[in-house]
């Protein structure tokens, strides 16, 4: 097998692209930029996704997350009109207390990977060199196998919630049921 | 440098961590639902990236088999997209009603 080329190269340029376009979602003031801002931070993650060789999530990733869960946001943004909310106020009264709390978490995010036990840090690097190819076999071994298949259960119970989310999407949105 | 050149698990761990602090200020701070809506998406998939990293970290550990990261990975991406279907109802419903689309408006609840 090849090595990796240029690894840490396209892993800060995705993860910058994700940053950038993770602040762009949350300080734009039109509601369709902030979604074309995720859309960029989602097709980064994707790439990341390939990166770390699972290349059936990051398919998931593009058809699902930017393809499906996105379009529908900027339906629901076209569908109401948001010409008067962007000459408002963009931050409610408790942004201060908002970015306290999250430095807060910040805090302990720092403090958790930083920790070190008997000189060793939390999480060390595993070395490894699998290919992809069976990647996305072994998901579906793991999903839908009759002997190895350990979340056949938890996948039924997720299509019984994706027709609840069905049901209710279409309880709440219509006028009178 | 020797740390920046080597892309360990933990460079994903932190980049996960920064994106769910960027949610947590969006929801947190913003005013617009459709907004609020878009940070939890960003927090979720903080989760998904810090769940593939530690797929791979695991692989190494337990062999090529050992994807379950992944297949949570798939799990919480669908649950996502429940999550969206309903919010964004929630969402037409609310605005239908009171003609804004402002957290801060809706305090009906609140005393």
């Amino acid at each position: 097998m090849n090595p990796p080329v240029a690894t840490p190269f396209f892993f800060y340029l995705l993860a910058a692209t994700m940053i950038i376009g993770g602040i762009l979602v949350i300080t734009r003031k039109n509601a369709i930029h902030s979604a074309m801002a995720l859309i960029t931070t989602l097709l980064a993650q994707a790439g990341l996704y390939l990166m770390l060789y699972s290349p059936f999530v990051a398919g998931v990733q593009i058809i699902l997350y930017a393809g499906g869960i996105m379009v529908l946001f900027l339906f629901v943004i076209m569908l109401i009109n948001l010409e008067r909310t962007m000459k408002e106020r963009q931050f409610n009264k408790q942004w201060l207390v908002g970015i306290a709390a999250a430095a807060t978490l910040g805090g302990l995010f720092i403090a958790v990977y930083t920790t070190t036990t008997k000189g060793k840090e939390l999480f060390p690097e595993g070395r490894m060199s699998y290919g992809e190819t069976q990647n996305t076999q072994i998901i579906a071994g793991l999903l839908f196998d009759r002997h190895a298949g350990q979340y056949m259960f938890a996948f039924e119970i997720a299509s019984l919630l994706l027709l609840v989310a069905i049901i209710g999407a279409v309880v709440m949105a219509k006028k009178k049921i | 440098m020797e740390a920046m050149l080597h892309i360990t698990t933990l460079h994903y761990l932190v980049l996960g961590a920064a994106l769910f602090l960027l949610g947590v200020i969006g929801v947190l701070t913003r005013r617009n639902v459709v907004i609020v809506l878009m940070s939890i998406e960003l927090i979720l998939n903080a989760v998904n990236l810090n769940l593939v990293a530690f797929s791979r970290y695991w692989q190494g550990m337990h062999g090529p088999g050992a994807l379950h990261g992944q297949v949570f990975a798939i799990f919480v991406i669908t649950d996502a997209a429940a999550e969206a279907a309903v919010g964004l109802g929630i969402l037409i419903a609310f605005f239908r009603n009171k003609e804004t689309v402002n957290v801060d408006e809706v305090n009906l609840l609140k005393w």
